[in-house]
């Protein structure tokens, strides 16, 4: 009697199908009104995706986005970034200071070019059996058929498997149907200004544009802390004024527009 | 010595036999000379340094063809490779023979006889005439080949065999072979018995640095077309096997059997080389680089798997492979390791064991690392650099707390440029106009001034960087290239870089 149990539950669990590996903990982005509105952050070992339909202009936005997001699900752990070859000639190579000034560790990323998204997507697939990597990131530029429901919904599974979260950038690019998480929209937004009116912060206008859980799309503006490697709500940057400079900037017959840097 | 260390020459003569009677011609001086001939031209009493007109007043159904020299050398080298399967020494000997150094292959083969019949009759069924010798030294084995009767010297015998050949196997020129004759030297044995010091001044040195070599009184090696590699197993096949699978398991076997050389060596292999003979001659040769000394044949086995598989001209077995090689030509040294319990390790090894496979996928130049370089050119700052180099760049610099990112995610090499209007002398630009999109300026930042390295050769004028935010968020690096009325005509502006 007792074996019938077991072997009755044994056949609804192989019904059940296999449990995912890793837990979806959520990873907080940051902002507590953004993670608020998320119900606590986005999902690791799934995919996310972001958008922007200008090329050129956002790519560095739309990049240090999926970036962000990427160092978010990774923490110290590798990101493989793989890039379209053809986005360097349209928006700028990869830089490697940059990802620096940006707190992100270069050392711990993995650069793979590829001439078109049919090899990137192999690529990412080899790179998302890898558990050892902390999060995979594509960035893709155009229209694309390759990167359709059935590539995407590829990415998730291998995502859900090995615990890897894949994050697709794509530049210049409309939304398809896709299996993603996530889907966000990305552009540039102007910065708090520093002292002597100089950019700010890296700041992003971020809008989602669907979430599986059915969240409501919204738009925020964020910015990105280098130090604390998260986004954050627009906020001045808290600084004190240099008093040695500010002596200097007193003693001037002008009111100078400047401020100290570097 | 001698008796380790065996030469062995191939000759190839004429072209394919052919019912005709073919000559190839070359233009020699204001006439068309024979350069070579046929089979059966050779029969019809045609011989090499015939003008074209001669020999068709004497053969008039002559078929000739222009002397294609790059197509042979390129003939040549094809079968080198081929010959790659009898030792891994193989030379090419212009105009047309190969020189192959047998140490310590032979007996593979079935000895010095079994080795002289089979690799003239292997390559006698692709149409060749071949003469083939076996001798202490590549010098005898090519006269013997090429002058004399060939066959197998037997050790310390090179002096008496080549004593018998005529003087023109020393191949002196035709100048100082009359000057030869006349003298009255038939045979290398009427010059070998003379003193050295007229022979040189009469005749050059050369010859008796030949004499010398020829007669075994001194060696030299060739020179491979490869380096022998340092590790080295294969695997014949009585029936040549063209199936993926079937080459896919002798390839696991074959790396099993690697692994062992390497593991009682305490080495490890950086790269590996897979050589594919097909049983008609062609070769193959297809090579996966790892990251760190390996030497594990699963791990060996998957990066050929991803480098067959993305060979953009697949291994094509044509009528199946004889003979499959595997060559480790660069080790490392790698201590047998005991599986650990750390986390970091294993992951650092997961790493580097996908970079690999990435490598063995997309190449070396696909796969990338970034590296810092202690300068304060931007441009020379940072570099991607293959994910397998072991160079380790400077420390990175990360931006000052409070302080956004004063370098941008995005660089453009080489710089773009604009047409900008901006403040004269080294004001920021209030507008500019870039890929036919005009920003207005919001906020500006600068300038930095980056002078040129002036280590270097060639120094550029120096630049003034400003960071830039345009009306609509979009944040730039600009900079302006020369200082005005300093350093040359007006200054000109270039888009660097996008920031985040």
């Amino acid at each position: 009697m007792a074996s019938d149990t077991i072997s009755s539950l044994r056949t609804l669990l192989a019904q059940c199908g296999p449990l995912p590996r890793a837990a979806n903990t959520l990873i907080p982005l940051g902002p507590s009104g953004l993670d608020e509105a998320l119900a606590g952050g986005l999902p690791g070992a799934t995919l996310h995706e972001a958008f922007t339909a200008a090329g050129t202009q956002d790519a560095a936005a739309a990049t240090a986005f999926g970036l962000g997001l990427a160092v978010r699900f990774a923490k110290d752990r590798p990101i493989v970034w793989i890039r379209q070859e053809f986005s360097d000639v349209e928006a700028g190579g990869p830089y490697g200071a940059g990802l620096a000034a940006l707190g992100i560790d270069p050392d711990r990323i993995i650069v793979v070019r590829t001439g078109d998204p049919v090899l990137g997507l192999r690529a990412a697939g080899e790179a998302l059996r890898c558990p050892a990597l902390g999060a995979v990131l594509m960035e893709f530029w155009g229209r694309s058929k390759a990167l359709d429901l059935t590539a995407t919904r590829r990415l998730a599974l291998a995502a859900e498997n090995s615990g890897v979260t894949p994050v697709l950038v794509r530049l210049a690019a409309e939304p398809v149907p896709s299996a993603a998480m996530s889907r966000w929209s990305v552009a540039a937004s102007p910065s708090q200004a520093l002292e002597g009116n100089a950019p700010g912060r890296p700041a992003f206008e971020i809008a989602l544009l669907r979430h599986r859980a059915g969240l409501p799309g919204q738009t925020w503006i964020v910015e990105w802390d280098s130090e604390q490697r998260a986004f954050d709500d627009p906020a001045p940057l808290p600084r004190a004024v240099d008093a040695v400079h500010a002596r200097r900037a007193a003693g001037a017959a002008y009111t100078a527009d400047w401020r100290r840097a570097g | 010595m001698p008796a380790e260390r065996l030469e062995r020459r191939t000759r190839r003569t004429g072209g394919a036999p052919a019912e005709t009677p073919l000559v190839l011609v070359e233009s020699a001086g204001n006439a068309m000379r024979l350069a070579a001939v046929s089979r059966s031209a050779q029969a019809s009493g045609l011989t090499p340094g015939l003008t074209l007109a001669d020999a068709r007043a004497r053969v008039p159904g002559l078929d000739a063809v222009d002397h294609d020299r790059a197509a042979d050398e390129a003939f040549l080298l094809a079968i080198a490779e081929d010959a790659a399967r009898w030792t891994p020494l193989v030379a090419v000997d212009p105009p047309h023979g190969l020189a192959l150094d047998i140490t310590g292959c032979a007996h593979l083969f079935g000895g010095e006889g079994g080795l002289l019949a089979k690799v003239p009759a292997r390559l006698a069924r692709t149409g060749l005439t071949v003469r083939a010798a076996i001798a202490g030294t590549p010098e005898t084995a090519r006269a013997l080949a090429r002058f004399g009767p060939g066959g197998i010297v037997p050790p310390g015998g090179d002096a008496e065999v080549v004593l018998s050949l005529p003087v023109a196997a020393l191949e002196a020129g035709d100048e100082t072979l009359v000057a030869l004759r006349r003298a009255g030297f038939r045979l290398i044995g009427d010059l070998a018995g003379q003193p050295t010091a007229p022979l040189v001044a009469r005749f050059g040195e050369a010859i008796v640095v030949r004499l010398r070599r020829m007669l075994g009184r001194e060696d030299r090696r060739i020179t491979p077309l490869r380096p022998a590699p340092v590790c080295m197993v294969e695997q014949p096949f009585a029936e040549p096997i063209a199936r993926a699978e079937d080459v896919e398991h002798s390839l696991r076997r074959l790396a099993g059997r690697a692994a062992l050389v390497l593991e009682a060596r305490g080495q490890g292999g950086r790269i590996f080389e897979a050589i594919f003979f097909r049983a008609d001659g062609q070769v193959r040769r297809i090579g996966v680089a790892t990251g760190r000394p390996s030497r594990d044949p699963d791990a060996i086995l998957r990066l050929f798997r991803e480098k067959l598989d993305a060979l953009a001209d697949p291994l094509d077995p044509g009528f199946g492979f004889d003979l499959i090689r595997l060559a480790v030509p660069h080790v490392q040294d790698l201590a047998a390791t005991q599986p650990g319990f750390d986390r970091q390790a294993k992951e650092d090894d997961e790493v580097a064991d996908l970079v690999d496979r990435l490598v063995a996928r997309f190449g070396q130049a696909r796969v990338l690392k970034f590296v810092a370089a202690d300068t304060h050119d931007p441009l020379r700052a940072a570099a991607l650099i293959p994910a397998t180099a072991s160079f380790k760049g400077a420390g990175w610099l990360g931006s000052e707390a409070g302080e956004p990112p004063c370098r941008p995610l995005r660089l453009f090499d080489p710089p773009q440029a604009i047409e900008t209007l901006a403040e004269v002398p080294d004001g920021p630009p209030v507008r500019f106009r870039w890929r036919r999109v005009l920003h207005e300026v919001a906020r500006a930042e600068g300038p930095e001034r980056i002078a040129a390295e002036w280590w270097r050769d060639r120094i550029g004028p120096t630049r003034d960087y400003y960071r830039v935010e345009d009306a609509a968020g979009h944040r730039f690096w600009l900079f302006r290239e020369g200082l005005f009325h300093q350093e040359g005509p007006v200054p000109r502006w270039y888009l660097h870089g996008l920031f985040a």
